[in-house]
């Protein structure tokens, strides 16, 4: 494989960055959750 | 329950995408290997477009109905949208450089008006900051949207408007799908990638959007808790200076 640290840095930041987003996101989403007196799946799939 | 699927079906999706883009479909004759990168910077690409659209359009929405949920769907879109615009440009940049020899540049319309795009969504979730009151920010935001929103067709026709650097569409229409200007084991890796992007998309806007409900009760419960507060302020001072009289 030719241009191997280009591909890694591509694919490193891009999924790495989505699924720090995504723990991110689900971390902030307790922290709201318990702030705002919701249960932890208060409407998660009625909303 | 059925958003954990969800995340579940994304995960799986996106790594069996991913490997299939690395290792099992062969490299490009003429761009080498470097050419895998094209596999996680289109999808990203088209998530920009997609979620700063829902953005648009929720803002419309929200002027039309004045309905909070819709300004939650918005900033989610808007949030998201930053997040997968930056991955369009980092991909985009680590391609690049092997194949036309730069990371960037400015001479190039593409890349310009896609820079523009992130500054816009960028200053689109600043701009949100500026104001407390929830209706005011949400129609402020719609109206953000919108004029940013005029950027989305300019970045996607650009390489059609304009000379640069970047290459034209390889899908650009349901014609060329049924015959791309790459080859089919391309295409087919790439279309499973942009639809795993797309699940792994659902899955980051539902949550996103949860989060939003989230927030904006805790919001709601201060604002309501302090006019409480301040009227029972206003009630004490008044039975003091009663008192006094």
């Amino acid at each position: 494989m030719n241009d191997v640290w280009f591909i890694v840095a591509g694919y490193a930041v891009i999924l790495g960055g989505l699924a720090l987003y995504a723990a991110t996101l689900l971390r902030r989403l307790g922290v709201a959750r318990r702030e705002s007196g919701s249960p932890p799946d208060h409407g998660e799939d009625r909303e | 329950m059925k958003t954990r699927i969800l995340g579940v079906v994304a995960l799986v999706a996106v790594a069996a995408a991913s490997v299939n883009a690395l290792f099992i479909v062969p490299a490009d004759l003429n761009q080498g290997d470097a050419q895998r990168i094209m596999y996680v910077h289109v999808p990203s690409a088209w998530l920009a477009y997609l979620s700063f659209g829902v953005t648009a359009l929720a803002g419309v929405g929200y002027l039309w109905k004045r309905d909070l949920r819709l300004d939650h769907v918005a900033v989610s879109g808007a949030e998201i949208g930053v997040m997968f615009t930056a991955f369009a440009i980092w991909g985009g940049m680590m391609w690049g450089q092997p194949v036309w020899g730069v990371f960037w540049q400015w001479e190039d319309p593409r890349l310009t008006t896609t820079a523009l795009l992130l500054a816009l969504y960028v200053g689109y979730l600043l701009f949100r900051r500026l104001t407390d009151d929830p209706h005011r920010r949400a129609a402020r935001a719609a109206v953000v949207g919108l004029v940013a929103a005029v950027d989305i067709p300019i970045v996607h026709f650009s390489v059609e408007w304009w000379r640069g650097l970047h290459q034209g569409p390889t899908i650009g229409s349901p014609e060329r799908l049924l015959d791309p200007a790459a080859p089919m084991q391309f295409v087919t890796a790439l279309l499973a990638m942009v639809g795993s992007f797309t699940i792994a998309w659902a899955w980051l806007m539902i949550r996103r959007y949860q989060l939003a409900r989230a927030e904006w009760q805790i919001e709601d419960r201060a604002r309501r808790g302090s006019v409480a507060e301040a009227r029972q302020a206003a009630l004490a001072t008044r039975r003091a200076e009663e008192v006094a009289r």
